[in-house]
């Protein structure tokens, strides 16, 4: 059975997420050779369009509003509605971020649809499209398939593989015309806290730190090797609770799960509740003097030493490395 | 002020996972509000301590909640409600919980709605956004801090990891991330003052709806842990050396750089 299947392209910076292209390739699973529609909702988001094509979607649609310059779930909801009447869509895919994760619910309510939110992987089996899914934060995972009506998804970041890029693909790029009124919630400032805009649900490399790191000052030289990995800073709960970082890193049970391609566990012991959030990552790294800390169990490499004087090594390692290739 | 609180009961944070005949069995287990609703519990009683009123917890689920319902009103709520749909629902997904609660909550007035941002267990943080919409109000999730003034309400959010000042006004359901308050632990006279607040008990006929009106849209064909993880490779020798090899293996064997 062919579908007509929408994806919602984001937007961050000015550039597309690559959770957007990621979006693109489960919906053409779901699709099943029917037609794969992506969305930009935003201002001046226009010029995005072709790169969605280059990455598989057959068309795009553009919702351009002054008032969508910010998200809110009034806001895109309107936005996507209008969209959805438009299109009358088989399936829709949003990534599993901190925007699909607020509107994919409130979408689905509107539409008396299901939701399978943050998938990690999916296939055609049997007649039916098989989505999978972490739960316990990924202590276990589940199958899932849609029995009523719409295939509504969201798509965790970082799992499914974007299609290959292909710069001679084209596509219809055109404008829907919306009016967006009562919004209930306004945005009134954004506080920029991450650094250099690589968000940990998105990472490709991840250093955490934990009680290990002994203060906020000792992330420094955590910060300076994730920094020349291009990656992100995350921390364990007991760094957080004693005050080294913000909860916004928490990684863990109570906090974000990641799955990065490389996670480097500096001064964390490893509670279960911690690994929980980051055993899925592909490869982990574990760096503690306490040769029995629980983290070696599921790291791939060990080094068994104080952070402080390896990790500042680490930095000056990658950094030739960097120079060499 | 009318205040409902969206509570789940879930699996300890200490519990390892083990499936039997293809359900996570529940044999042993320890069981606990889960985590952000814990949050959204203690926000909850600080604002009525604030602005006056009730705060009323709600769970959907069966009677073993009754236990994580009154260490909720130990905690300071007022009073609990249990949804009861364990003799009507066999399996339910997120659309069949918030109609459920949403069907609960469409006459109760509630200025405002509280609830974790996301369960545990399921993971899938829809219920509180869904619900909201079935009642026709606004909601902010992941909040780390609520200011309410009269009717308006200024909220700080997170969103992976950055904050967005929102304004916006009741009645409202927020949905809380960890850092918006340190929930506080049952004194020995709440839990004994627990012990006479009402718990109401329900069922899916009080609520005049029908199982087919509550049924699921998804369903779970199969559920399994991951692959276990080989012990890794602990490096030997000079700190230096094995920084050297480390880097060497993650670009050559792993490739991951």
């Amino acid at each position: 059975m062919t579908r007509k299947v929408l994806t919602l392209a984001e937007v961050r910076d000015g550039a597309l997420r690559n959770v957007s292209f990621e979006a693109i390739a489960a919906a053409k699973t779901i699709a099943e050779g029917g037609e794969v529609v992506s969305v930009l909702v935003g201002v001046s988001v226009r010029s995005l369009a072709a790169e969605l094509i280059h990455y598989g979607a057959d068309r795009v649609l553009v919702v351009e509003h002054e008032k969508l310059a910010h998200y809110t779930p009034d806001g895109y909801t309107q936005a996507l509605q209008a969209v959805i009447e438009q299109e009358k869509p088989e399936g829709i895919v949003f990534g599993h971020t901190a925007l699909g994760k607020d509107l994919s619910p409130k979408l689905a309510a509107k539409l008396q649809s299901g939701l399978v939110s943050d998938i990690v992987a999916l296939e055609e089996a049997g007649g039916n499209i098989v989505f999978t899914r972490p739960i316990y934060s990924g202590k276990a995972f589940e199958k899932k398939i849609v029995t009523d009506g719409l295939i509504f998804v969201t798509v965790r970041p970082n799992n499914i593989a974007p299609l290959q890029k292909d710069e001679s693909r084209t596509g219809e790029v055109t404008d829907v015309a919306v009016d967006i009124k009562d919004l209930r919630t306004i945005v009134k400032e954004v506080v920029r806290k991450t650094a250099e805009g690589v968000d940990l649900s998105e990472a490709k490399v991840i250093v955490a730190g934990g009680r290990g790191v002994k203060s906020a000052e000792g992330f420094e030289p955590l910060k300076e090797l994730a920094k020349v990995l291009g990656g992100a800073v995350g921390a364990s709960r007991g760094a957080c609770d004693a005050g080294y970082c913000d909860y916004s890193l928490q990684i863990g049970q109570t906090g974000k799960v990641v799955t990065p391609d490389l996670y480097i566990a500096c001064g964390i012991s490893g509670a279960i509740q911690h690994l929980a959030g980051m055993s899925n990552s592909k490869v982990i790294v574990a760096i503690n003097k306490d040769p029995e800390a629980n983290i070696f169990k599921v790291a791939d490499y060990g080094i068994v030493g104080d952070l402080f004087e390896v990790v500042p090594l680490l930095v000056e390692e990658f950094k030739k490395l960097k120079v060499h290739s | 002020m009318n205040i409902f609180v969206l509570m789940k009961r879930t699996f300890d944070t200490e519990e390892k996972i083990v499936i039997q005949n293809g359900k996570v069995s529940e044999e042993g287990a320890e069981f606990i509000i889960n985590p952000y609703d814990e949050y959204a519990i203690e926000e909850a009683i600080q604002v009525r301590d604030k602005h006056g009123g009730e705060v009323t917890v709600v769970t959907v689920g069966n009677e073993d909640a009754e236990k994580e319902l009154r260490t909720a009103l130990a905690m300071g709520a007022d009073k609990a409600v249990l949804i009861n749909i364990e003799d009507d629902v066999e399996d339910g997904d997120q659309y069949t919980t918030a109609k459920v609660l949403a069907e609960y909550l469409k006459d109760k007035e509630a200025d405002l709605i509280l609830a974790g941002n996301v369960a545990i267990d399921g993971g899938s943080g829809q219920v509180g956004p869904r619900v909201a919409e079935l009642l026709g109000i606004p909601y902010v999730t992941t909040i780390t801090k609520l200011e309410i003034d009269g009717t308006n309400v200024k909220v700080v959010r997170d969103v992976e990891g950055d904050e967005e000042i929102i304004e916006t006004s009741l009645p409202l359901l927020v949905t809380a991330q960890q850092g918006l308050n340190e929930p506080r632990y049952p004194s020995l006279p709440g839990i004994m003052k627990a012990k006479k607040k009402p718990l109401e008990e329900l069922e899916l006929d009080d609520l005049d709806l029908d199982e087919d009106d509550v049924e699921a849209k998804t369903k779970t064909i199969e559920i399994f842990l991951p692959p276990k993880k080989e012990a890794g490779k602990i490096l030997q020798g000079d700190i230096a050396d094995q920084v050297k090899e480390l880097v060497s293996l993650l670009h050559t064997e792993a490739k991951v750089i």
